[in-house]
């Protein structure tokens, strides 16, 4: 069956072709810090399951140590006037191409359910997500005919403009691992029950929506919240001493944590990513560009909890 | 109640205050708390490392930088702006507020990953709000670029939860379960509705008063 072992051996190679280019990029005068860094992550991709639980973790120490030691872009890209020839040439063809991936993604989201055994069902997303990656590079190889190292090429550049924020996310989700053995959440939580005056329906609403936010903030994840704030606030005193509709303060909650998400840079696939990516100086743009719409957002689902869940 | 497991956030905090890699924040972080729990440090490696090893799933999302990169070098970015340039009244907050509905209703069918920073916004959308926006200079571009970026998790965050299947609401599902309150997964998604309607008109009105205020 098709799952995440192959989804990992093909990120894993191309992980290792950027670790390998890297090394052949002579203009980039930290080449074996970027080498090494893809070169780990490719190892972990490749390897991690044989590596043992103190192995990975020494492996990550590795990349921590590499990240702190700095990074450095590498060659950076095509001229201008190349790329203004080509898009001449090619037209809105090239719109077709960029919309393989996502095509993809979806018909086999939709498609591999028909065909029981083929691929995990819990995997479908990622492995359909990879299967628009391999199709649309091998259109994009029979069609543009680049160089065969090309793409790869490419990739390390882009790779590069990412830089160490790229395992970010990764890292955000395993300390998430760590808070949640060492008990953090029931901590947070009971901290939190007791700032709310006793009695108080409305104290409850906004303890609940502000601490969904809060800690979403903190912990970079509105689904590492939500346990937390639904078992201390949510379910004692809402739902059950105020006899709040569950559906209503579980959803809304939820989304009070969601606007938490966008305006925290812990949330680092989304706000500080795209950042590196866009090649924004200030690493915090995106989170600045969200406050003034969270905020506000923010405030509408305390009033929605309050007015919808208490009819 | 152990208040020193708290001391991770504090790191993390601190670490996000002195601007330190934030990479190292968290090995610090997870250290810290870890420590206040009362794990030995190999212990608290070995937990680390098993995390990262099972979420790894996480930066599989790099595979689609080639593609990407190739389209790049082939004019995919020209191309988009040239697309924006040619359209009669395609104004930034237009450009983004039809992207922002789109991106929501797709979030709302379930497709989340057709879109995103690496598939659509690098290549595609922020070039597009660059040329609708016509800014005067770099700092007002790399403003137009990151409200690129927001209204696509702004789509993204307000739209999905209305899809019954997405990882947040089988995860309030499956908290109420274990407390005793049995819910369809639908009664929990109709109330992203009122929400996605309020991110909508926020974040369209936003992108208004953003050019209204460049004149």
């Amino acid at each position: 069956m098709i799952g995440l072992a192959q989804v990992y051996l093909l990120a894993g190679l191309a992980f290792a072709a950027f670790a390998l280019l890297s090394a052949r990029d002579d203009t980039n005068p930290r080449r074996w810090i970027n080498t090494a860094f893809w070169g780990l992550l490719a190892l972990s991709m490749l390897a991690g399951d044989r590596l043992g639980d103190l192995g990975n973790g020494v492996l990550v120490l590795a990349l921590v140590g590499l990240a702190a030691r700095g990074l450095e872009r590498g060659a950076q890209g095509s001229d201008a006037e190349a790329r203004r020839a080509e898009a001449a040439r090619h037209g809105n063809r090239l719109f077709l191409l960029a919309l393989v991936i996502p095509l993809v993604a979806l018909g086999g989201t939709l498609g591999f359910k028909h065909w029981p055994g083929l691929v995990d069902p819990k995997q479908v997303t990622l492995v359909s997500l990879s299967l628009g990656v391999v199709l649309a590079l091998a259109i994009g190889m029979a069609w543009l005919r680049p160089r065969p190292t090309e793409p790869l090429e490419e990739g390390r550049r882009l790779m590069d403009a990412v830089g160490w924020a790229a395992i970010l996310p990764q890292m955000l989700a395993s300390l998430g691992a760590v808070f949640a053995l060492a008990g953090v959440g029931e901590v947070v939580g009971q901290l939190a029950s007791a700032f709310i005056p006793e009695g108080s329906r409305f104290g409850a609403v906004l303890a609940y929506g502000l601490g969904m936010a809060l800690f979403t903030m903190v912990m970079g994840n509105a689904f590492a919240a939500f346990p937390v704030m639904a078992a201390a606030i949510g379910l004692p005193l809402l739902i059950h001493q105020y006899h709040g509709d569950p559906a209503v303060v579980a959803a809304i909650g939820m989304l009070a944590g969601f606007c938490g998400t966008l305006m925290t840079p812990m949330a680092a696939n989304f706000n500080v990513v795209p950042a590196a990516l866009l090649d924004l100086a200030d690493r915090n743009a995106v989170v600045k560009a969200q406050v003034p719409t969270a905020l506000p957002l923010l405030a509408v689902n305390i009033a929605l909890i309050w007015f919808l869940a208490f009819p | 109640m152990n208040l020193w497991v708290l001391s991770g956030i504090a790191v993390m905090v601190g670490g996000f205050v002195w601007r330190l890699n934030p990479l190292v924040v968290v090995a610090g972080a997870a250290l810290a708390t870890g420590l206040a729990a009362g794990m030995d440090p190999l212990a608290i490696l070995a937990a680390f490392g098993k995390a990262f090893n099972d979420t790894r799933y996480v930066s599989v999302i790099w595979i689609v930088l080639p593609v990407i990169g190739l389209m790049e070098r082939h004019g995919l970015q020209e191309r988009a702006r040239a697309l924006v340039a040619g359209m009669k009244g395609a104004t930034l907050p237009r450009l983004l507020t039809g992207y922002l509905l789109l991106r929501q209703i797709t979030a709302a069918l379930g497709l989340t990953s057709i879109a995103g920073p690496a598939q659509t916004v690098r290549p595609l959308l922020a070039p597009m709000a660059e040329v609708a926006a016509a800014p005067r200079d770099q700092a007002e571009a790399n403003k137009v670029k990151a409200l690129a970026a927001a209204t696509d998790n702004v789509g993204l965050f307000f739209g999905e939860d209305i899809f019954i299947a997405i990882g947040s609401i089988l995860l309030m599902k499956g908290f109420l379960e274990q407390q005793g309150i049995e819910l369809a997964p639908f009664d929990l998604s109709v109330w992203a509705i009122p929400t996605a309607l309020a991110a909508f008109a926020i974040h369209s009105l936003r992108l208004w008063l953003f050019a209204r205020r460049r004149g």
